[in-house]
């Protein structure tokens, strides 16, 4: 009788800590999952998402056979009181080719703030063989109030992209960083003589 | 890390062997309050369990009411959309971690124990704590709804950074309530898990558990694993709102799509969670009132614990239109088909069981074969909504508003509602007045169709969901489903009258309330005293 009762003892006690070993290591999953989640779309190109750092260009002969339409499209808002435009809408590009077009930012307001462009890739099989050599996305930038700063983006499709692409979306999102958030300082861009800047 | 246990002996209850010796052993319990403030009797704590999940039931039932009230007609009357958001969040919240779950927390306290030949809980104290956490999480969450800038308005489902970036000041207080609640259900989990695993009367093994103790102890584990990711998620809404990290914030380099991968990773099983028990209560009735024993007691287990391991595998058909990768779409397109296979399984066996049997038609039978059909009908909208390509068109329309108040409310609700016309005269002694019973059915089930079926056609037609005003050429849809969600609404006060008619008095019932009920539940008396099973009881295997 109490043996059995020793032996439900010591079993829930087992159950017990093998249930909270469990909860840890759902909860500390859960964590781990957001990195996991990042890496796993940027091996795939799933999701859109580009590489945060320049690449650099591969000097391999320029497939004059085909165009790709690349599309530019650029989105404000609703914290940043900044407009977001670009010179061309789209562009034609042979594979290899290295490509360049300027985008520019202009601050409505009489403050400065800080913003930042995030890119994503359309369709997202695409994502892999874009390669940004120089991009205002890899930084958050710093606008006086009514500056307006125009800076390029120097692309190149990859040889490799497959055949059935013939149009690619770049959209970039503008978002508010907050000062106490930025990792980036000013020297980055203020050093690139590509950069213009100038008072509105 | 384990809670201590306590040193003395653990069965405190079972001091004597005396055959009465019941009275001799226990202190008189404490009066008035303190007494369910501080009871650790699993069937005290079952039955607080479930008269706050009827309590939520109802008010739940009236956020409902409010938005349907204010969807009678097309334009807005009654309400301003920010309070109509208000109320068809607070209506999915309350439903879902107060009602339904709670209420099966409760059936699994009063029923476990004695399904098995347990004595009570093994943590009885756990018990009472997990218990007396919940009207302190649900008193937050609904306080919510009178602080500045109102309670969340973003949907149950709470999507960031709808949920973080642009919430109300309350949502805090939204992710402490849901904190606690799922201390609730993992404490409650692990209760019944130790329960389950180690206090089986001597000679009982796994596959002799009746099946509402197995279909529980799947979702206890299905419990542990997901509620700890849900914790995780609001965690980081509440780190992102208040501590400036940016895991759902595109801004800052989150995503917004991670919330919806974690919070579904969560969410579908989830949605087992809530059943899965169903499913045990339903093919411990049928049986009985069939009057054959269950058909491929085997199989349905496998198909529980089937369906349990691919509620992992499915979660992304809730975001079909995110923009997931053509590869991605297949996969969880025929991951959630495959679902449909130990459904299907299990609806088979339900039926097998019916036939040839001789069948009466008592409250819990009618209910149990309700479930049948109802639960079904959106099984296959859900199959439906499953096709990715078709999904493009259903997504966040009223069709996925009817497929989960079929699976919901004729399904997991339907079944508690069998379960305790079932159990009652166990607990009370009394038979519920089978009349009034009766009525109450046929109330419900009026209801529930004409409440949710004509939104199926109204979502197929585009009618979005979670908006207070809708174009002309749905009125007559809403109409209909209007009226029904009110005369719904009040028949569940009949519910109420036969419960606590039932509490009161009625027909005697004796310990074997029911002719063709088998298992051990039925050897104790009704009503089930205080304490039973303080010696264990000699477990028979029935051949299955």
């Amino acid at each position: 009788m109490s043996n059995l009762h020793e032996n439900q003892a010591v079993g829930v006690k087992r159950t017990v800590i093998r249930s909270i070993a469990a909860l840890i290591g759902m909860f500390a999953f859960a964590f781990a999952l957001v990195p996991l989640y990042d890496v796993f779309c940027r091996i795939t190109g799933i999701n859109g998402k580009v590489d945060a750092t320049a690449q650099a260009i591969v000097h391999e002969e320029v497939d004059e056979s085909r165009f790709v339409n690349v599309q530019f499209i650029t989105r404000g808002s609703a914290g940043l009181p900044w407009r977001m435009s670009v010179e061309m809408r789209q562009m034609r590009v042979h594979p290899g080719q290295t490509a360049e077009v300027d985008f520019t930012f202009t601050n409505n307001s009489r403050v400065e703030s800080w913003g930042r462009a995030v890119p994503s890739v359309s369709p997202s099989k695409a994502t892999r063989h874009l390669r940004k050599v120089s991009c205002f996305c890899f930084e958050e930038q710093l606008l006086q109030g009514d500056e307006r700063l125009t800076i390029p983006l120097v692309f190149q499709l990859a040889r490799d992209l497959p055949e059935d692409i013939n149009t690619i979306t770049l959209v970039y999102t503008l978002y508010p960083v907050e000062q106490a958030l930025r990792h980036t300082s000013l020297d980055n861009t203020r050093n690139n003589k590509k950069i213009a800047r100038e008072t509105i | 890390m384990a809670p201590k246990l306590p040193p003395q002996p653990p069965l405190q209850h079972s001091t004597t062997a005396v055959a009465d010796g019941q009275a001799h052993g226990h202190a008189a319990p404490p009066k008035g309050i303190l007494r369910w403030l501080l009871t650790t009797n699993h069937k005290e704590i079952g039955s607080l369990y479930l008269i706050f999940s009827l309590i939520m039931f109802f008010i739940g039932g009236i956020f409902a009411l409010v938005v349907r009230a204010e969807l009678f007609q097309p334009g807005l009357q009654l309400v301003n959309p920010e309070f109509f958001n208000q109320m068809t969040t607070m209506h999915g919240l309350i439903m879902v971690f107060a009602a339904v779950m709670p209420a099966f927390t409760g059936l699994a306290n009063w029923m476990i124990p004695l399904q098995i030949g347990a004595p009570d809980m093994a943590l009885p104290r756990l018990n009472n704590f997990s218990f007396w956490l919940l009207p302190v999480a649900f008193t937050l969450l609904l306080s919510t709804l009178l602080m500045p800038g109102g309670g969340p308005n973003f949907g149950w489902t709470f999507y960031a950074p709808l949920s973080t970036t642009y919430a109300p000041p309350s949502t805090t207080f939204f992710i402490l309530a849901l904190h606690i609640a799922g201390i609730s259900s993992i404490l409650g989990a692990i209760n019944i898990v130790a329960t389950i695993l180690n206090m089986r009367a001597p000679g009982m093994r796994l596959m002799d558990m009746p099946l509402f103790v197995w279909t529980w102890l799947i979702t206890a584990f299905l419990l542990i694993a997901v509620m700890p990711v849900l914790a995780g998620v609001i965690t980081m809404m509440l780190m992102d709102i208040n501590f400036g990290t940016s895991f759902f914030d595109a801004a800052g380099g989150g995503d917004p799509v991670l919330f919806q991968h974690l919070f579904w990773f969560f969410g579908h099983p989830e949605v087992y969670i809530m059943i899965l028990p169903a499913f045990g209560i339903v093919s411990a009735i049928i049986p009985t009132f069939a009057r054959k024993p269950l058909f491929g007691y085997a199989s349905m287990v496998y198909a529980v614990a089937a369906i349990a391991l691919l509620s992992f595998l499915v979660w992304a058909h809730h975001m079909f239109v995110v923009g997931l990768p053509l590869a991605a779409e297949l996969f969880f397109m025929y991951t959630t088909m495959l679902i449909a296979v130990p459904t299907g399984v299990k609806v088979f066996n339900w039926v097998t069981t019916l036939f040839r049997g001789s069948i009466s038609f008592e409250s819990p039978m009618l209910f149990a074969l309700a479930f049948v059909v109802l639960f079904t009908i959106g099984g296959f909208s859900g199959l439906m909504l499953a096709i990715a390509p078709a999904d493009f068109q259903y997504h966040d329309t009223y069709f996925v508003v009817a497929h989960f108040h079929y699976v919901l409310v004729p399904g997991a609700i339907f079944a508690i509602m069998a379960g305790v016309y079932y159990w009652l005269p166990k607990w009370t002694g009394h038979y519920p007045n089978e009349r009034l019973a009766q009525w109450h059915f046929w109330f419900s089930v009026i209801g529930v169709n004409l409440t949710f079926f004509p939104m199926h056609f109204a979502g197929l037609a585009g009618m979005p969901r979670r908006i207070p005003d809708y174009a002309l050429q749905f009125a007559d849809f809403n109409f209909v489903s209007s009226v029904g969600a009110f005369f719904f609404g009040t028949s569940q006060l009949l519910f109420v009258l036969v419960i606590v008619l039932c509490v009161r008095g009625g027909k005697k019932a004796p310990a074997k309330a029911w002719e063709g009920a088998v298992d051990l539940e039925w050897t104790v008396p009704s009503p089930a005293p205080l304490h039973t099973f303080e010696t264990p009881p000699v477990f028979q295997r029935a051949s299955h």
